[in-house]
């Protein structure tokens, strides 16, 4: 099997988690897509490490993971202070830049 | 630049075997998720992606990534998730219709024109060297390969990185805290406010679930006298989750037999 | 030499002015006496320094003061100095003199009116600038005090502007002194340019490394200014509108002293004109249109207080062209100055008298017969008259056959010119004098029962009185042994008279006073023999109905200057609100009609923002999948 593979399955992943940011509207769906994002770039990542022969790609996967895991925290919290407010956890609802 | 079908490599037999079973699962996985209804089914299906992908990451060669993508991912990110989704979402299935005129047909053309350029970058690059493999760098093991990189190299970055992780918590700490501007109604106020409403339907409280001596779990409504069932009985988080077991059944058919 | 006094000069009147103002109401009681006073006391310091001046020879005369360093960049320095030389002492003594008594005559004059402190604050105030004018030792510091008199002359002429046409007067004369500001300050930035200095002394040290063509220009331009200043041709229509004013104003601001700042300017910058006869040229041939077209005026008006003013502008176009003609006539210029600012301001108070006694009656139609009831305002101004039309020994006589005289000899078809012209203007100026005199107190009483003509309080026939000797004597005394030539040849430089003289002073003197009484003779004749209807007669010539409109100069302005100029405005406004401010609302329109086109794509739906996000990484993928086929 050619490694690249890997990549393939990366870009397919990165693009359906795209299509998911857009497409739902459920905000803590948005919020897993935009996960799905992150992991596919991640997989890349150790890919591209495992075919350069150093661990580079690794440790930015490594941070990767950290930042993801501090986008993860305030974005809940976002989502919690906003469905305190509004009822409701719809991105739709939430479109008072309009006015 | 020339144009390279990229062939970094192969793998062994094992490996191709496992990319090829759980590879397409991955991508079904996610697809689904995008797919389902309900959040949490996507949650589910978005863990399996994860549990996918840190097996890809063990079978790449790196071990401590594959366990950090576990525990961290699949058991702290997605149990937050999963968490949040009680508090807030288990109501909130998306009904799958688009309200913005035009986006789903733009998103779909334009998620297929993004994959396809991508695929298509990948088939012509060339990574300029054949696959080199990791069994030199991970020759002392690879959580001390990280290591060494990590508090040297990028100690640096590692320490913002950890500052960011705090400010995070304080930030997420500040946006979840909840100033009581007014004070909460006490049962006093609330029964007061029960009287001087429109109607006194509801002065006496709502009827419990349950249908007496029969069934008393709380997805069953309540029958009234007449024999109907009462939707008042039941929490709006069940209703909302299309949960309610029809009450009929536990009608006492005796009496009617009776007459 | 330097003296530290020469400031007090000025503060004295500026420090009055200020405290005038600033204390408001409460110096009602007094204001009046310590602008007087103040007046009086730089009058003193002025006699003072004159009489230190005389004990010096002739070389050491001129003093100066450095005030402070006023202008400093680069090479440029001006510094706020002032100098008393020959030429400024004889003004300052005018100035401040004449300007005593009328703040005398004043006290009497506008003792009904309740604004009578304010008035004293603007006179003291006039004082001040006139003096800074003549004292300053650089032409920016001239500016200082050309500006000053200015605005003082607004300030005084609508004095009572709560009547509509006095306001318009103000900014009559206050617009018209503005061109010839404008061509104050060319002159003086021409003059920075071409000469890197604006002092007096720098420029007179380097004007002889210039070329002629900007000392011309300096020069016309001077003359410019003084045409604004002393109401010449083209700039004079607003003196007789001045009138407007009250009539020591008149006396002190339009007749005596601030109107003749342009023939101080002239004089002043005789070494430009020295070396730029055609701009000296320009000066004299102004000098005598001017005294004719006033004449001309004088005779038409019936307004007492218009017909000195035109007979005004005529005699400072004979300081003009005496001016004009080089320095052979500076001194006579100024002598005819200092002599004018005695008798016409004599001749002012007179008419101001007369109008105190006549209920403000200007018109001299409906006067008549008033020497019985005004002795002495009939006495002086009588004396006055005599010295404007150049009977001898009085002051005219002297003053103005001495310009006669240069004009005839500037020599070939020039001083034939403006000899004539000279010569027409003295017969023309004893006829519409003897023609106000006759008008106003000779034959019989023209005016209604309800005016009490009444002789004047002492103050004010006092300085009338004084005047009057002024006029009776200062001719002889300047020209004893050619007394103020000689006190003034360091600032002038002088030539030798003229070897070959077209015509002697004897013949010059004999056939001006032909002339002279010609003019006389032909006015006691219409005017005395002759009944004078109380209504203003139409059956007139064309000639005379111009020169009832000023010789149409109004009439020109308005249709060369002012019609023109709303129409520019017009076309501005137009042009304005057409391409400026369409552009402007073109750019605006654009704006917002891109605004209101790219609006409909902001929908405030999070994912459509997220839709352009990707569509922006799909453009730059396929950017990079373009670069790299």
């Amino acid at each position: 099997m050619n490694a690249a593979n890997y990549l393939y399955v990366s870009a397919l992943l990165f693009t359906i988690g795209a299509i998911g940011v857009v497409v739902r509207r459920n905000a803590i769906v948005v919020f897993m897509c935009v996960e799905l994002m992150l992991n596919a770039a991640n997989l890349a990542f150790v890919t591209f490490a495992r075919i350069n022969g150093n661990l580079e790609g690794q440790v930015v996967a490594f941070f990767t993971m950290v930042v993801a895991a501090c986008e993860v925290v305030v974005g809940l919290a976002i989502i919690v202070t906003i469905y305190r407010s509004r009822r409701s956890a719809s991105v739709d609802d939430a479109s008072l830049l309009k006015r | 630049m020339i144009s390279l079908a990229i062939n970094v490599g192969q793998t062994q037999t094992p490996e191709a075997v496992l990319f090829w079973v759980l590879g397409p699962l991955a991508v079904l996985a996610a697809l689904g998720m995008l797919l389902v209804k309900k959040a949490v089914h996507s949650a589910l299906l978005l863990a399996w992606v994860m549990i996918t992908l840190a097996i890809f990451y063990i079978a790449q060669d790196a071990a401590f990534l594959g366990i950090v993508q576990i525990v961290v991912y699949t058991g702290a990110v997605m149990m937050l998730f999963l968490f949040i989704l009680m508090l807030v979402g288990v109501d909130s299935a998306d009904s799958l219709t688009e309200t913005i005129r035009g986006l789903r047909p733009i998103a779909i053309v334009a998620a297929i024109g993004f994959g396809g350029l991508m695929i298509s970058l990948l088939d012509r690059a060339t990574l300029g060297r054949q696959l080199v493999g990791l069994a030199a760098a991970n020759e002392a093991g690879n959580v001390q390969g990280l290591a060494g990189l990590l508090f040297s190299k990028y100690v640096w970055p590692f320490e913002i990185v950890s500052a960011l992780l705090i400010t995070a918590a304080l930030g997420a700490m500040v946006l979840a805290h909840n100033h009581r501007v007014i004070a909460r109604p006490t049962q006093r106020d609330l029964a007061t406010a029960r009287f001087r409403s429109g109607s006194l339907s509801t002065a006496a409280g709502l009827p419990g679930p349950g249908v007496y001596a029969l069934h008393n779990a709380v997805d069953v409504p309540a029958l009234l006298p007449d024999g109907s069932a009462s939707e008042a009985s039941i929490s709006a988080t069940l209703k909302a989750r299309g949960d309610v077991i029809d009450s009929r059944p536990f009608q006492l058919k005796e009496l009617e037999e009776d007459k | 030499m330097t003296s530290n006094s020469l400031v007090y000069l000025i503060a004295l009147p500026l420090f009055g002015s200020a405290v005038l103002l600033l204390a408001g109401r409460r110096s009602d009681r007094w204001g009046h006496l310590l602008a007087t006073a103040l007046s009086a006391g730089s009058f003193g310091i002025g006699l003072m320094q004159f009489s230190q001046m005389l004990s010096r020879s002739n070389e050491q005369r001129a003093v100066s003061q450095k005030l402070f360093s006023w202008i400093s960049v680069g090479s440029f320095e001006v510094d706020a100095g002032l100098m008393l030389d020959q030429l400024s002492i004889c003004f300052v003594l005018l100035i401040t003199g004449v300007g005593t008594l009328i703040h005398i005559y004043s006290i009497a004059y506008m003792s009904h009116d309740h604004d009578r402190r304010r008035f004293f604050a603007f006179l003291n105030f006039f004082i001040a600038a006139m003096l800074l004018l003549v004292l300053g030792d650089s032409y920016l510091n001239l500016y200082v005090g050309w500006e000053g008199v200015g605005l003082a002359s607004y300030l005084l002429i609508g004095f009572w502007n709560q009547k509509p046409t006095y306001a318009t007067a103000a900014k009559k004369a206050f617009i018209a002194n503005r061109v010839g500001d404008m061509g104050l300050s060319l002159a003086i930035m021409i003059a920075f340019a071409t000469l890197g200095t604006v002092s007096f002394a720098g420029v007179k040290e380097h004007a002889s490394q210039a070329s002629t063509g900007a000392l011309t220009a300096i020069g016309i331009m001077l003359l410019v200014a003084a045409t604004g200043k002393s109401a010449q041709f083209p700039l004079q229509s607003w003196l007789g509108d001045a009138m407007a004013g009250p009539t020591p104003v008149s006396a002190l601001i339009h007749a005596a002293t601030m109107v003749t700042a342009g023939v101080y300017l002239i004089t002043r910058s005789n070494f430009i004109f020295d070396a730029a006869p055609t701009a000296q040229l320009c000066v004299a041939i102004i000098g005598a249109i001017t005294l004719l077209f006033g004449a001309v005026i004088g005779m038409a008006k019936d307004d007492i207080k218009k017909a000195l003013a035109a007979s005004t502008m005529s005699q400072i176009g004979y300081m003009v062209l005496g001016a004009g003609l080089g320095p052979a006539g500076y001194a006579f210029a100024i002598m005819h100055l200092l002599t004018h600012g005695f008798f016409k301001a004599g001749m002012f108070l007179g008419a101001g008298s007369v109008m105190h006694g006549m209920d403000d009656e200007v018109n001299m139609r409906r006067y008549g017969g008033l020497s019985k009831f005004m002795p002495i305002t009939f006495a002086t101004f009588g004396l006055g008259y005599l010295a404007i039309i150049g009977v001898p020994p009085f002051a005219g006589f002297y003053s103005k056959d001495k310009i006669i005289e240069v004009a005839f000899n500037a020599g070939g078809i020039k001083g034939i010119t403006l000899g004539v012209a000279a010569l027409l203007g003295a017969a023309i100026t004893a006829f519409y004098m003897t023609r106000v005199v006759i008008l106003t107190f000779a034959g019989s009483k023209r005016w209604d029962d309800k005016a009490h003509p009444h002789e004047s309080p002492f103050l004010m026939w006092g300085p009338m009185a004084l005047l009057a000797l002024g006029s009776v004597t200062s001719g002889f005394l300047f020209t004893h042994g050619d007394a103020l030539r000689n006190w003034l040849a360091p600032v002038v430089e002088q030539i030798p008279a003229h070897e070959g003289e077209l015509l002697s002073p004897m013949i010059v003197s004999i056939l001006a006073l032909v002339l002279v009484v010609l003019g006389v003779s032909l006015a006691v004749i219409k005017y005395f023999l002759n009944e004078v209807p109380e209504t203003v007669p139409e059956n007139v010539t064309i000639f005379t109905k111009l020169a009832r409109r000023d010789l149409l100069q109004d009439a020109f302005n308005e249709a060369a200057f002012m019609r023109p100029g709303q129409s520019l405005t017009r076309a501005l406004v137009k042009t304005d609100v057409a391409v400026i401010d369409g552009a402007v609302r073109g750019i605006a329109r654009l704006a917002s009609g891109s605004g209101k086109a790219l609006r409909t794509t902001q929908t405030g739906f999070v994912r459509s923002y997220a839709m352009w996000i990707l569509l922006g990484a799909i453009a730059l993928i396929a950017a990079i999948w373009m670069v790299t086929l």
